[in-house]
Parts: C-alpha cells; sequence; structure tokens
C-alpha cells in the first residue's frame, strides 16, 4: 500500500515537473519556408480529412523535390484538430510561433476563430473553398482568402445548373428545392444564397437542418418523401453525406436529383454505396477527380516513387486528394508571388506573403507549368477580391467514378458583390473596422 | 515539524473560524496568488498563456461550479456545457445589444441567466436522483445546443450562427495581450474562490452535504430538499455561466454551440472526479490535469517515438492520447477514487510530522 | 393517412434500433449496477471488428466467399468482444467492486476514450462497409389502401425481427438457463448471490460477454446501415432516453421505452419540427423521457428505489 502511495506521488510530482518543463517552442530553420498543416486524421470527419491532408502534404513535398521555392526548401509540422474549434485554436498557437507562412484550418468553426486572432499575428489564411463567404471581400477582410471559390459561388452555380436543365429560370418557378444542411455554420451558410435565388426565381425552399455528425436522417428523409421536393441539395461534410445517398435509397428518392456541395462530392462518400449512388450528383470548385493530372503523375513517380508518400497510392489522384494539393499550391504561389517582390530565394514572413496571396496571378500557362493543366482556371485575386475566380463545373458518381456532367458555370457576381458587401459591412460594423484605404492596397 | 499548528491560539471566534486556521497555510495561499500574479508573468511565453493557463484558469472555475453540484450537493449534471453556453451567448447579447455595457457586468449577467436556466432544469432533481437525474441533465444539454443553433435572436442575427467578440476593456484598461487575459481571468477564479470556498463552510454548504450523504435523512432533520437541490443548481449554474463567458470572449473570441457541446461536459465531469469531489482544492487540480495532460502527451509522444526510431503520425498521437487519458483515468479511480485533492490532504498530513516519523 | 403511417412505422423501426443498442446498458447495469457509458464505444469497436474482419480474413485465409468471410467475421468479433469483456472485468471492474455510481459511470467513461482510441488504433478511422446482404430499397405495401403505397424501409425491419429474435433469446437465456438465473441472482443482491456460492467474478464476464455480443448484433445492424465509423458511437448519446424511460433494470422496458421514444422521435420532428425550424428530435426524445420520469421517477418498469434512512 506504501508503495503504491509513494509512487502514485512520484508520478504526479514528476507530472507537474515535466507539464513545467514542457518543451518550448523552438523556432524554424532559418532557410526554411514552415508550413502548419492543420489536420483531422480521427473523429466523426477523418474519412474525408485524411485524404485531404495526404494531398496537401504530398503537394509540399514535391515542391521540396522540385527544389523549393525558388530554392527555399519548405518545412511542415501537422497538428491534429479533430474539427473542433479549441483544438484548432491550440494548434494555431502552437505553430505560429515557428515561423508559420499561411494557415488553412479545412474547418468553418475554426476559421471563424482564427479569423479574429489571424491579423492581430499578421499570418494570412487561406480557406479555399470554405469559411466565411463575405471574407471574399478583401477590404475588409485583410488577412482572408477564400480562393477559387466561397459557398455562395457553390449555391448560385447549383442553381444555374438546375435552371438549365429545367430549360430556363420561368420554368423553376413553383418548383420545390430542399437543402438538406449540416446544423452548423458551415451548413448555415448556404442559405443567404439559396434564400437570394428563391426570392429571384419563385421556387420554394424548404430548409432541413442535420445535426452533427448527420447519422441520423430517418426523419429528414420522411419529410422529403412527404413533400417530394423537385432537387435536393446536400450541405453536408464527413459521414452525413454517405448517409445521406443511403437514405435517399432506402426512401427511393431518385439520385441524380440530388446535388451536394463540393465538400460533398468525393470518393468517401460513395465508394460504399457503389451502385447504390449512381447519378449522384456535386459541384466541384473547379476540379474533380483528376488521375491523369500532370501533377499526380509526377507525385506518383517523384513522391510515392521514393517511397515518401503520405498516403495509400490508390488515393492520389482522388477529389479530396487534388482539393488538398490544390489548397497547398495556392499557399506555395502566394511565396512565391512574395519572392517576387521582396526577395527571390528568401525565406518569406507572414505580412509578405498576404501581400503575394493578394497579388496572385496565375495564368494558364503557370498553371500548365505547374501541372495543373486541364484542372484549374486561371485565378487572379486582387485587393478587393480574395477570391480570384468564381468558375465550378458539376460532376456525377456513374456508380464507379465521378466523371464531369457539365460545361463550366461562372458564379453570378450580380447576385454576390451586393451579398458580400452588406456582410462584409455589418461585420466591419460589429467589429469597430474600417475599410481598407488604397494606400493600404499597395503595401 | 514545520507545518504544524503548535503555538497558534486563536484568541477570537473570527480567529477560530478563518478560511485557513494555519499561519503556515495561510502565508502559502498568499504566496501563491502572488506568484500567479506577478512571478508567473515573468517566467512564461505567449504559447504558454493561450494554450495552458487561460484554458486552465477559465476551467478550474467551471470545474468549481460543478463540483459545487456534483461533490457537494450530490446531484450528478452532465448538462454542465449547457450552462457554460448559456452564459456565453447571454454575455454576448448583453455586450452586443446594449451600448457602453461594462465587460464585467456582461459576463455576470450571463452568468444571471445561466442560473435560471439551472434552476429551470434542476427542478427534476427534486423528483428523479442518481443516474436518472444525470441523464435528465442532458436534455439541457441537447436543448441548449439545438436552441443555440436554431434561435437566431441569441447570435444576433448572424447568418453562419457564429459569432465573435472584442475589443474589451474594463474602465479604460483594453483586454488584448495574453498578460492582460491572464490577469483578468486570475481575478475573477480568486473572488469566485473565496465566495465559493465561503459558501460550502457555512450553512448552506452543510445542507448540501446533507443531501449529499443521506437526502431522506436531512429532510427529516428539517433540511429543505428543494431550497438546498435548487441552490445548489443556481450558485453552480452562475458559476459555469461566468466561465462559460470568459471561455467564449477571453479564450476563443469567436464561437459556435459545438464549442460547449456534451464533451464539455463530460470533461467537466472529469475534472471534478479526477480532481476530487467535494473539495474546492480539487477542482484546480483536476482542471490542470485534464488541460495539460493532452498537450504534454501530444509535445512527448512524438519525441518518444523518435527516440524509438518509430515515425508517429498524428492521428496515432491522437489515438494514444485518447487511450492514456482513458486509461488513466480508470487508473486514477482504482488507486485513489477521492481524487487527487485526497492525495493533497495525505500530503499534508505527513507533512505534519515530517521529518519525523512520528 | 398514408404519410402518418409511414412516420408511425418507421418511428417503431427506429426504436427497435436504439432498443438494441439500449438493451447492452440495461444488461450490464442489471447484473452488476455498473451504469456502462462504454456501450456506444463497444458498439462501434464491435461493428468494427465484423467490418475489418470479414474484410480480412478472405485476404488471411485466400477464399472467396462473402457467407464464409460473414460467418467467420462474426466469430472472430464474438471472440473479441469477449476478449474486450474479460479485460475490462480484470483490470478495471474487479478493482472498483465497492465504489459508488458515479465512480463507475467515469470508470466506464474512461474506457470509452481508451476503447475509442484503441479500436481506431487497430481497425483504422475510415468509413467501414458492412455487408451483410440486407435488402437496401423500399418496399411499398397496402398498395391498393392507399394511393402509391406506404413506404416501409426492408432493411429495418429486418432489423426489428433481429432485435425481437435477440430478445427472445436473451429472454430465454435468463428465465430457462442455470447462469440466466444466477445472473438474476447477481442483479438482485450481490452480496446474497456471493453468499450462496455464486462466483461474482465470472458472472460479470459472462455478463460482459452477452452486453459486447448485444453490442455486436447492434453494431452490425447501425453499421450495415449507416457504414461503420467514429460516428456510431453517438448512437450510445440516442438511446439513454430510452433507458431511462424504460426503467434502467428492465429488459421489455428497453424494448417498450424503444418505441415510444422512437415514435415520439420521428413524430415531433416531422409535425411540429416545421414549426421550429427543424432538428429538434435529440431533445425532444430527452425531453419525452423527463416527463414520464416525472410521473415514475424510476422509469416505466424500472425497480422502486428503496432508501433507508
Amino acid at each position: 500500500m506504501k508503495l503504491r502511495q509513494l509512487a502514485l506521488a512520484a508520478a504526479v510530482a514528476a507530472a507537474g515537473l515535466s507539464s513545467a518543463l514542457l518543451p518550448t517552442v523552438a523556432t524554424a530553420q532559418a532557410k526554411e519556408q514552415f508550413f502548419p498543416v492543420l489536420v483531422y486524421r480521427t473523429g466523426a470527419y477523418a474519412p474525408n480529412g485524411v485524404p485531404f491532408a495526404n494531398g496537401y502534404v504530398d503537394y509540399l513535398k514535391l515542391v521540396n523535390e522540385r527544389g523549393g521555392i525558388n530554392g527555399v526548401k519548405i518545412s511542415f509540422e501537422e497538428c491534429e484538430t479533430g474539427y473542433a474549434t479549441d483544438r484548432g485554436v491550440e494548434c494555431y498557437e502552437r505553430l505560429k510561433g515557428k515561423g508559420a507562412t499561411v494557415f488553412q484550418p479545412l474547418s468553418t468553426g475554426i476559421t471563424f476563430a482564427l479569423t479574429e486572432k489571424a491579423p492581430a499575428d499578421k499570418i494570412p489564411l487561406i480557406t479555399a473553398g470554405y469559411g466565411r463567404s463575405e471574407s471574399q471581400d478583401g477590404g475588409v477582410f485583410k488577412w482572408n482568402f477564400p480562393i477559387a471559390g466561397t459557398y455562395w459561388v457553390a449555391g448560385d452555380v447549383i442553381v444555374q445548373h438546375i435552371i438549365k436543365k429545367e430549360g430556363g429560370a420561368d420554368k423553376l418557378k413553383g418548383k420545390h428545392i430542399a437543402l438538406v444542411y449540416h446544423d452548423s455554420p458551415f451548413g448555415k451558410e448556404a442559405i443567404p444564397i439559396l434564400q437570394e435565388r428563391a426570392a429571384m426565381h419563385g421556387f420554394k425552399l424548404s430548409l432541413l437542418p442535420v445535426t452533427h455528425p448527420g447519422v441520423e436522417q430517418k426523419s429528414t428523409w420522411l419529410q422529403i418523401r412527404r413533400d417530394r421536393p423537385d432537387y435536393v441539395v446536400n450541405w453536408g461534410w464527413g459521414v452525413m453525406n454517405s448517409t445521406l445517398i443511403k437514405e435517399a435509397q432506402a426512401t427511393g428518392y431518385p439520385r441524380d436529383k440530388i446535388y451536394g456541395v463540393w465538400w460533398a462530392g468525393a470518393e468517401p462518400d460513395v465508394k460504399d454505396i457503389g451502385e447504390g449512388a449512381k447519378g449522384y450528383n456535386a459541384i466541384t470548385m473547379q476540379h474533380g477527380a483528376e488521375p491523369n493530372a500532370d501533377f499526380v503523375k509526377e507525385i506518383l513517380s517523384k513522391v510515392h516513387g521514393k517511397g515518401q508518400g503520405t498516403g495509400p497510392k490508390d488515393e492520389v489522384g482522388q477529389v479530396l486528394y487534388v482539393r488538398g494539393a490544390m489548397s497547398a499550391m495556392l499557399g506555395v504561389e502566394g511565396v512565391r508571388q512574395a519572392q517576387e517582390r521582396f526577395g527571390k530565394g528568401k525565406v518569406m514572413t507572414g505580412e509578405q506573403v498576404r501581400w503575394g496571396l493578394e497579388n496572385l496571378n496565375l495564368t494558364q500557362a503557370k498553371l500548365d507549368a505547374l501541372g495543373f493543366k486541364g484542372v484549374l482556371r486561371p485565378i487572379s485575386t486582387s485587393c478587393q477580391d480574395h477570391m480570384g475566380s468564381a468558375w465550378a463545373r458539376i460532376h456525377t458518381w456513374n456508380g464507379s467514378k465521378w466523371e464531369f456532367s457539365s460545361d463550366w458555370y461562372q458564379a453570378d457576381e450580380m447576385i454576390i458583390k451586393p451579398m458580400v458587401k452588406t456582410a462584409a459591412d455589418k461585420y466591419a460594423a460589429e467589429k469597430k473596422l474600417s475599410r481598407r484605404t488604397p494606400a493600404d492596397c499597395q503595401s | 515539524m514545520f507545518y504544524r499548528e503548535n503555538g497558534q491560539f486563536k484568541t477570537s471566534y473570527q480567529a477560530d473560524q478563518q478560511i485557513f486556521p494555519i499561519t503556515q497555510d495561510r502565508w502559502a495561499i498568499l504566496a501563491i496568488i502572488a506568484f500567479a500574479a506577478i512571478g508567473v508573468p515573468l517566467l512564461v511565453d505567449e504559447y504558454f498563456y493561450r494554450a495552458i493557463l487561460i484554458p486552465f484558469l477559465i476551467l478550474s472555475l467551471a470545474a468549481l461550479g460543478v463540483n459545487i453540484l456534483v461533490g457537494y450537493c450530490g446531484q450528478i449534471s452532465l448538462g454542465s456545457g449547457a450552462f457554460m453556453a448559456v452564459g456565453a451567448y447571454m454575455a454576448y447579447n448583453t455586450y452586443v445589444r446594449v451600448d457602453g455595457m461594462p465587460l464585467i457586468v456582461a459576463l455576470l449577467a450571463g452568468g444571471f441567466f445561466a442560473t435560471l436556466v439551472g434552476l429551470v432544469f434542476g427542478i427534476p432533481s427534486l423528483r428523479v436522483k442518481g443516474l436518472y437525474l444525470a441523464v435528465a441533465t442532458l436534455a439541457a444539454q441537447f436543448f441548449c445546443d439545438w436552441a443555440f443553433l436554431r434561435i437566431g435572436w441569441f447570435t444576433n442575427n448572424n447568418a453562419s450562427g457564429s459569432v465573435s467578440v472584442s475589443n474589451l476593456n474594463v474602465l479604460g484598461w483594453t483586454i488584448d495581450t495574453p498578460l492582460e487575459k491572464y490577469l483578468f481571468c486570475l481575478g475573477f477564479l480568486v473572488v469566485f474562490g473565496l465566495l465559493a470556498k465561503n459558501l460550502v463552510r457555512s450553512a448552506i454548504g452543510r445542507e448540501w452535504m446533507a443531501i449529499r450523504d443521506m437526502d431522506v435523512a436531512a429532510a427529516v432533520i428539517g433540511i429543505r430538499p428543494m431550497y438546498a437541490k435548487l441552490s445548489a443548481f443556481a450558485v453552480s449554474s452562475f458559476i459555469v455561466g461566468v466561465a462559460g463567458a470568459l471561455w467564449g470572449f477571453v479564450h476563443l473570441g469567436s464561437w459556435e454551440p459545438a464549442a460547449f457541446s456534451i464533451d464539455r461536459s463530460f470533461q467537466l465531469l472529469f475534472m471534478v472526479i479526477i480532481g476530487g469531489m467535494g473539495s474546492i482544492m480539487g477542482s484546480f487540480f483536476g482542471a490542470a490535469f485534464i488541460v495539460v495532460l493532452p498537450i504534454f502527451l501530444n509535445q512527448v509522444l512524438p519525441a518518444l517515438g523518435t527516440l524509438v526510431g518509430v515515425d508517429i503520425s498524428t492521428a496515432t498521437v491522437s489515438h494514444t492520447e485518447y487511450m492514456i487519458f482513458g486509461a488513466l483515468i480508470v487508473w486514477f479511480l482504482i488507486v485513489e477514487p477521492h481524487g487527487l485533492a485526497k492525495l493533497w490532504s495525505i500530503g499534508k498530513q505527513k507533512l505534519r510530522l515530517w521529518p519525523f516519523p512520528h | 393517412m398514408a404519410f402518418f403511417l409511414e412516420t408511425l412505422f418507421g418511428g417503431l423501426m427506429a426504436g427497435m434500433l436504439y432498443s438494441l443498442v439500449a438493451l447492452g446498458f440495461v444488461l450490464i447495469f442489471k447484473a452488476s449496477g455498473v451504469f456502462n457509458f462504454a456501450q456506444g464505444a463497444m458498439v462501434l469497436v464491435a461493428a468494427l471488428s465484423m467490418a475489418r474482419f470479414s474484410e480480412w480474413l478472405p485476404l488471411w485465409l485466400g477464399f472467396e466467399s462473402k457467407v464464409l468471410a460473414n460467418v467467420l467475421g462474426f466469430a472472430a468479433s464474438v471472440v473479441f468482444m469477449f476478449l474486450l469483456a474479460w479485460l475490462v472485468e480484470r483490470l478495471v471492474l474487479r478493482h472498483l467492486v465497492n465504489q459508488e455510481g458515479v465512480t463507475l459511470l467515469m470508470a466506464t467513461l474512461g474506457i470509452t476514450y481508451f476503447i475509442d482510441g484503441f479500436g481506431q488504433t487497430l481497425f483504422g478511422s475510415d468509413i467501414y462497409k458492412i455487408d451483410v446482404g440486407m435488402p437496401k430499397d423500399p418496399v411499398f405495401i397496402l398498395d391498393g389502401v392507399f394511393e402509391g403505397g406506404v413506404l416501409v424501409n426492408q432493411e429495418d425491419v429486418v432489423a426489428a425481427l433481429i432485435a425481437a429474435v435477440l430478445v427472445a433469446a436473451l429472454s430465454l437465456f435468463f428465465q430457462k438457463t442455470s447462469t440466466g438465473r444466477a445472473l438474476r441472482a447477481v442483479a438482485d443482491d450481490h452480496q446474497a448471490a456471493q453468499s450462496i456460492g455464486i462466483p461474482l467474478n465470472r458472472i460479470w464476464v459472462i455478463v460482459w460477454c452477452v452486453a459486447g455480443i448485444t453490442a455486436l448484433v447492434a453494431g452490425i445492424i447501425w453499421g450495415s446501415k449507416l457504414g461503420v465509423q467514429f460516428s456510431l458511437t453517438t448512437v450510445a448519446l440516442r438511446a439513454l432516453p430510452v433507458i431511462i424511460l424504460g426503467g434502467l433494470t428492465s429488459v421489455p422496458g428497453a424494448i417498450i421505452g424503444g418505441l415510444i421514444i422512437g415514435v415520439g422521435e420521428k413524430l415531433s420532428e416531422v409535425y411540429i419540427g416545421p414549426l421550429v425550424g427543424g432538428g429538434i428530435e435529440i431533445w425532444f426524445a430527452y425531453m419525452l423521457a423527463l416527463v414520464f420520469l416525472l410521473f415514475r421517477p424510476q422509469g416505466l418498469f424500472g425497480e422502486k428505489i428503496i432508501d433507508r434512512v
């Protein structure tokens, strides 16, 4: 008994001492560009988080294989957030001291929290395809970059596609579209744009929230069965997506009438269902599953070929893998652009990278050279427009893989811009910020 | 030999009834508070504040509240996350909707509304007890989860349902550096800690403990169960609500209902159990354990891995964290079910004799 | 009217699935007085082991037959759950014999965390498939009476039948076998049972095993419906109102409670939900259970708690 108590006391003392002597945050190598990688490889959203993380890290390794960014090598460190805001904040605090270049939280919740902290710490946030839709307005959101697409772009393009399918905007009048959304800030982002479009075209929009994590959708689909909407828009993430398609199958709702957001249209959502999900559509943020892209082949030979691959080989080229690689590419190109102004071959600070991200000019030639030929269209950001591109397409699951099933659409800025401005102004008023001056745009 | 009451004679009732009758204790507590206020700021860096100290302070406050309900009054509650959420959102609404509202008043208002909600969800405790009550309080948790997502008023009709606060200041003193936030939370914790300690030493505290130990017997000797139980819920919810408001305002800055989910409730309950139920000191120990352990594991495990030559992925680290966390909780409960506070008091007992054997 | 029937059926089926999970809670509580919060994690780890073993065994042993894979996978999972039960009893329960309810509850919470981490380390955190041949497409009955027919989910019906069979088997086990009798004796009074020579430790291992197998069946059914992934642990939270409604110590209570909660949830979500924006089913289930509790504090079929002063 005594020994046990002694051992216990010793353990407690050791824990106390060692926690006081926690290793202090090491500074990054002076010669390397440090990329913090916020991932979730565990938890309810892991099936979708893992391929994204693997794509992100593999691309960073590829850049190193290609010689770094004008000679500057990249170092990176993963931090597990589990899609939880407080863990994301803790990861941010831990990694920012190492000279973090840019943060990409891959979670709307964490994005909201970091939007408050990043300006003070002068580290830019890239939220490619998620985050606050109004952060497209660089005049208010100096440090947020929702490059290549926001939720309002996605919602708008989905409606445009439906209009095309119906044969004209006037045919939408009287139709019924149901939005099944993840009950969180991520899911709710869909509501404003769809309500705007519903008011414009006269279709009925019903809102059906699904509580996290989204495995319980029986009542949702009972209601859909009763109301028989013409289309269902799926704004889900993680296991909610596969559950949705399974419930649709179980209630006999035609899968080809379901349109998912670009976070609800990837292999983990459909591969277990296989034929049962055939016909399910989703919008893509320009890219879909790209097994034949040049950069994919490069990764397979230069990274996986050397045994440095982060995940399994057959994951390379899948939808979320490409999304991760693309997000990493945007960060790297931001650094490259910053080097153009602040010194090639030097390590860039967060502020300098912010300028770089604000002045991105990824022409088709540049994208092709990077290996994204046929995958992405040109992206060009500016002080007022942190999004840089508003193109999207629809792809459909044919039972065994994703295939593009539409032309390119461009989101209607006439609708989105006023919404963005109103929301950004509201944010600025709440935070007592003022719009950036033209002089500030030059810095 | 050094830690003893020999020679400390009390000459007044006031001296006899003080919180820390032993002089060494009094000096020790004053020293700890002084160290916390002056010494710590000189020693630690920003990361330590933001990731360890501030969460520790706020969660100790919350654990204090939960300990009053679960440890002192014996009503198991799994809805503490909901009360934190109520505190945070109502403090937000008070702060944002009323122009010029002082920060401290807003935080206390959050606590007040949390009290009201706590009273409502405490009513089942009059009829139900034990595990049934625990599950009944989950109703509070899920209801609040839903209410803050659905009812736009709480989030100031924000489209996304996520709220944020900034520009905190108290009478002109802006609170934006980590040091200032730390001192602000420390102030709250010291005040509430003192209040809680005095409360549990008083008549109402004794009533709570009587209800916890034998509620039927307590009713027989004249303690009104309704008053005792509901007051425990009220006080506990107030403290937890203020802690929730602090969590949202000071630590997170911007939050959504998922920040106060059922995992938070379980976390608070863990803190109380591991720290020691029915002990004010225990809340602090429990909070320190729960806050520091994941971060500690996160740093140590990859280091250990590289020592052994194994490259551990973040997923493995996360899973191992869970396993070690679970195993440690079970181990603690087996070895010392009364928690770290009991170990502390055993230590103090030994200190009375040391260095003598008996 | 047709839609109301559909909702009713849907609710009853969902209720049966909740009862399956609730059964595990009730079994353990009846026999050892431990409120096993780890039941959700056990459902998850059982489903994971079934999914992965039925995937791995064909690779290891080199055969093709799906049916054989499932059968062997099931057998392997049963062994796995047995090992888990034995370990839990040995390492945790034995040392916590006379502790209060809250301590045991917290210990099971600790076990939950451990099983979560351990299961995912062993089996992975992706979504895995369980394919036991459940029918996926809906069937429409009462075509003649109602236009379009009433939709009935075949998978749910099969699940409900399996649940019914399981309950029947358990009832037979408890009533007719000597082990079952011993279990009931232990549930009644630990000390008395011990004094007449019933080996408590072995009984607890058996109880956790049975609960583990119940968790396995529940896990297979839920996993077949939704895919096996970490979020399955949240199913346990849906089953809690069932237990408090039915009573912590009653097997029929778990079934009846499950049906009531299932129907209540679906009806509330479909009819009241739209009025308040939706998403109310979880807390409505809890509120429903709470209301029942106010009239019968120990649940519909639970034992009356007699306090001695």
